[in-house]
């Protein structure tokens, strides 16, 4: 079974993000930058089915500019067999880059395809379910847990309401939720190791996929800050100032 | 002339809060009509309480034994032939329902969504955060296509009750696959009141300590008729399910009055509660980055503080 993995790169999750002044965008220079954690947790799953047997080859694939190699090499010295870097110039959107996933998809012919639930930049949620569709494949959303067996997977899914179980027929797109598992630190000799690994590279165009009308980002602005309130000394002090505000 | 389809979102007979709050969004674009489509293996329940929703013209049934259980890739090529005749605009709530399914719509439709739509500044421009809240975006969506979004509940009261839409069975030509069965579904069974919708929220963060502490919190729940939230590190260490996770992967909320116990703040955090109304915090650590935003803040130990405010409520 070959898996292929959505492994995009965002600002780091434990970086303060800031508006630019000029309102064009978030400041990205000298910030620094990570595997989005739900593809860290994406690669860490495909590696688990690898290491179970239930898997042979694990490929990491990220749509990014030039500048993403040492990104991609991170992937390889986790466990990737192999990486695919699509490049491109500026941000892509989601339906572009399910598109992009599904030439990938053509050409490399998964089993099985992992992505994040969402990427922590735009926070879209949407590329998992769009290549789903495009693909004419099963979707199972926001795994917490997932098992394959035969030409089948058993997806557990944090849906609103508790805990979701489906059953869906592989090739199948399934994205990732925080609790499926924790990712595994990389080793200093697998970073040696990922240098010889290989890393094919294939600008964008030519994928050839249709253009689309994405809606356009036009103005960022930082949120409307909330104020730091009153501080009380107690409980009883507490239930006084909420009977005050009129919400007891 | 916009015309809105508003996709439901409904369990067990019953339709979920989202839907009205969805409704709202839609009202904000002035559109001639919005119709609420309701796809289920027996939606005569739900439509009738969709048809309540103040402002909506029409309920649109699709009944269907494949649609017990809300299978994405099964619904989306429904609503994706309703949206043809003549919809501009397809909105369902930024839910994990919504989340799941609307994608795959768009993709449908062959348009790019946008998620988590807060504001409606004209039929085609609307506001959405991004980088877990810390940027609001102003985004235009192309013209020329029908729009189809996710609408952000937290930012959307609920529309009003007392319409009396024309409920109408519809129905569609489209192959639904077979490649994706529903198991089971394990809901955390609760008679409090829900998360999303409630008017008060008390949440336990990683200070409450365990699973047999978190009594704590919920007593303090249910003496206010409060729902009851955690921070993800609560969730994580297995004190509470994780429908409860408040925050930019969890649920985001906005309660009239937040009581967040044991929780630091951090930004994930914040984000799942930066349209409450009040946000209390209680915290030993008086420099925790939930008393920048907290309007109320007392510093101390939960487990001395917690049964005096018990008391003080009494
Ligand atoms: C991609 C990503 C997504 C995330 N999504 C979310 C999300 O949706 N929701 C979320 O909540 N987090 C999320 N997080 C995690 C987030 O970054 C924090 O790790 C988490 O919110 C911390 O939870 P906490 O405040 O309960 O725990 P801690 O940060 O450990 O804070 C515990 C607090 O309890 C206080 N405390 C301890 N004992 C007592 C006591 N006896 N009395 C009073 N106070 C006490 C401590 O002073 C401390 O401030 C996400 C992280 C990432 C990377
Ligand atoms: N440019 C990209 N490169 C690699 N993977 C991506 C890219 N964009 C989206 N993905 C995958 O799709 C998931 C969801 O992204 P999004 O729909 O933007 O929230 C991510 O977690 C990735 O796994």
């Amino acid at each position: 079974m070959k898996i292929l993995v959505g492994y995009k790169r965002v600002v780091d999750a434990n970086v303060r993000v800031q508006v630019k002044p000029d309102g064009t965008g978030v400041v990205t220079d000298g910030v620094k930058l990570s595997a989005n954690p739900f593809d860290d947790i994406a690669l860490e799953e495909a590696l688990r089915l690898r290491d179970a047997g239930k898997a042979t080859e694990v490929v990491v694939a990220t749509i990014a500019p030039a500048d993403a190699q040492p990104h991609l090499r991170n992937g390889l010295a986790m466990g990737a067999n192999r990486a695919i870097h699509v490049v491109a110039d500026g941000a892509v959107a989601p339906l572009a880059a399910a598109r992009a996933f599904l030439k990938l998809i053509e050409k490399e012919q998964p089993d099985l395809v992992l992505m994040g639930k969402q990427a922590i930049d735009d926070d879209s949620s949407q590329t998992g379910q769009m290549l789903a569709t495009l693909w004419g494949r099963p979707q199972a959303t926001f795994a917490s847990k997932l098992v394959v067996d035969g030409g089948k997977a058993t997806v557990t899914r944090e849906v609103d309401a508790g805990l979701e179980t489906l059953e869906v027929d592989l090739p199948a797109v399934v994205t990732t939720d925080l609790r499926l598992n924790e990712p595994r630190f990389i080793k200093l000799p697998d970073i040696m190791k990922a240098k010889s690994k290989p890393l094919d590279t294939i600008p964008l165009a030519d994928l050839a996929i249709a253009a689309t009308d994405a809606p356009k980002a036009t103005q960022y602005a930082p949120p409307a800050q909330r104020q730091r309130g009153v501080m009380v000394k107690d409980a009883a002090e507490l239930v006084a100032v909420l009977k005050q505000k009129g919400l007891l | 002339m916009s015309k809105v389809l508003v996709v439901a979102e409904h369990l067990n007979g019953k339709l979920n809060a989202a839907t009205a709050k969805t409704v709202s969004a839609a009202q904000a674009l002035k559109p001639d009509a919005i119709d609420v489509l309701v796809l289920s293996d027996a939606p005569d329940a739900v439509a009738a309480e969709a048809a309540q929703i103040a402002g909506v013209a029409k309920v649109l049934t699709l009944a269907n034994a494949a649609n017990a259980h809300a299978i994405a890739q099964v619904l989306a090529p429904q609503i994706a032939e309703i949206a043809k005749n003549g919809y501009s605009h397809v909105f369902g709530p930024s839910t994990t329902f919504g989340k799941d399914v609307m994608p795959a719509v768009a993709a449908l439709l062959d348009v790019g969504q946008v998620s988590d739509l807060m504001a409606v500044e004209g039929t085609h421009t609307f506001k959405r955060p991004m980088y877990a809240g810390n940027a609001i975006v102003t985004v235009e969506a192309p013209a020329n296509h029908v729009v189809v979004a996710t609408v952000r509940t937290a930012s959307w009261p609920e529309a009003a009750k007392g319409g009396s839409a024309t409920v109408e069975a519809a129905s569609v030509n489209a192959v639904l696959p077979t490649h994706t069965r529903f198991v089971e579904l394990a809901a955390g069974k609760s008679d409090r009141p829900d998360l999303q919708s409630a008017k008060r929220v008390v949440s336990g963060g990683r200070g409450v300590g365990s699973a047999e502490n978190f009594k704590i919190i919920y007593d303090l729940a249910d003496k206010l008729g409060a729902a009851v939230g955690a921070s993800r590190a609560a969730v994580d260490a297995g004190y509470v399910p994780n429908e409860l996770q408040v925050g930019q992967t969890g649920k985001i909320i906005a309660p009239e009055l937040y009581v967040a116990v044991g929780i630091s703040g951090a930004i994930q955090h914040l984000t799942g509660i930066k349209d409450a109304g009040t946000i209390v915090a209680i915290n030993k650590d008086g420099d925790a980055p939930i008393f920048e935003i907290a309007d109320v803040g007392l510093v101390g130990d939960l487990f001395q503080i917690l049964p005096e405010l018990q008391q003080q409520l009494s």
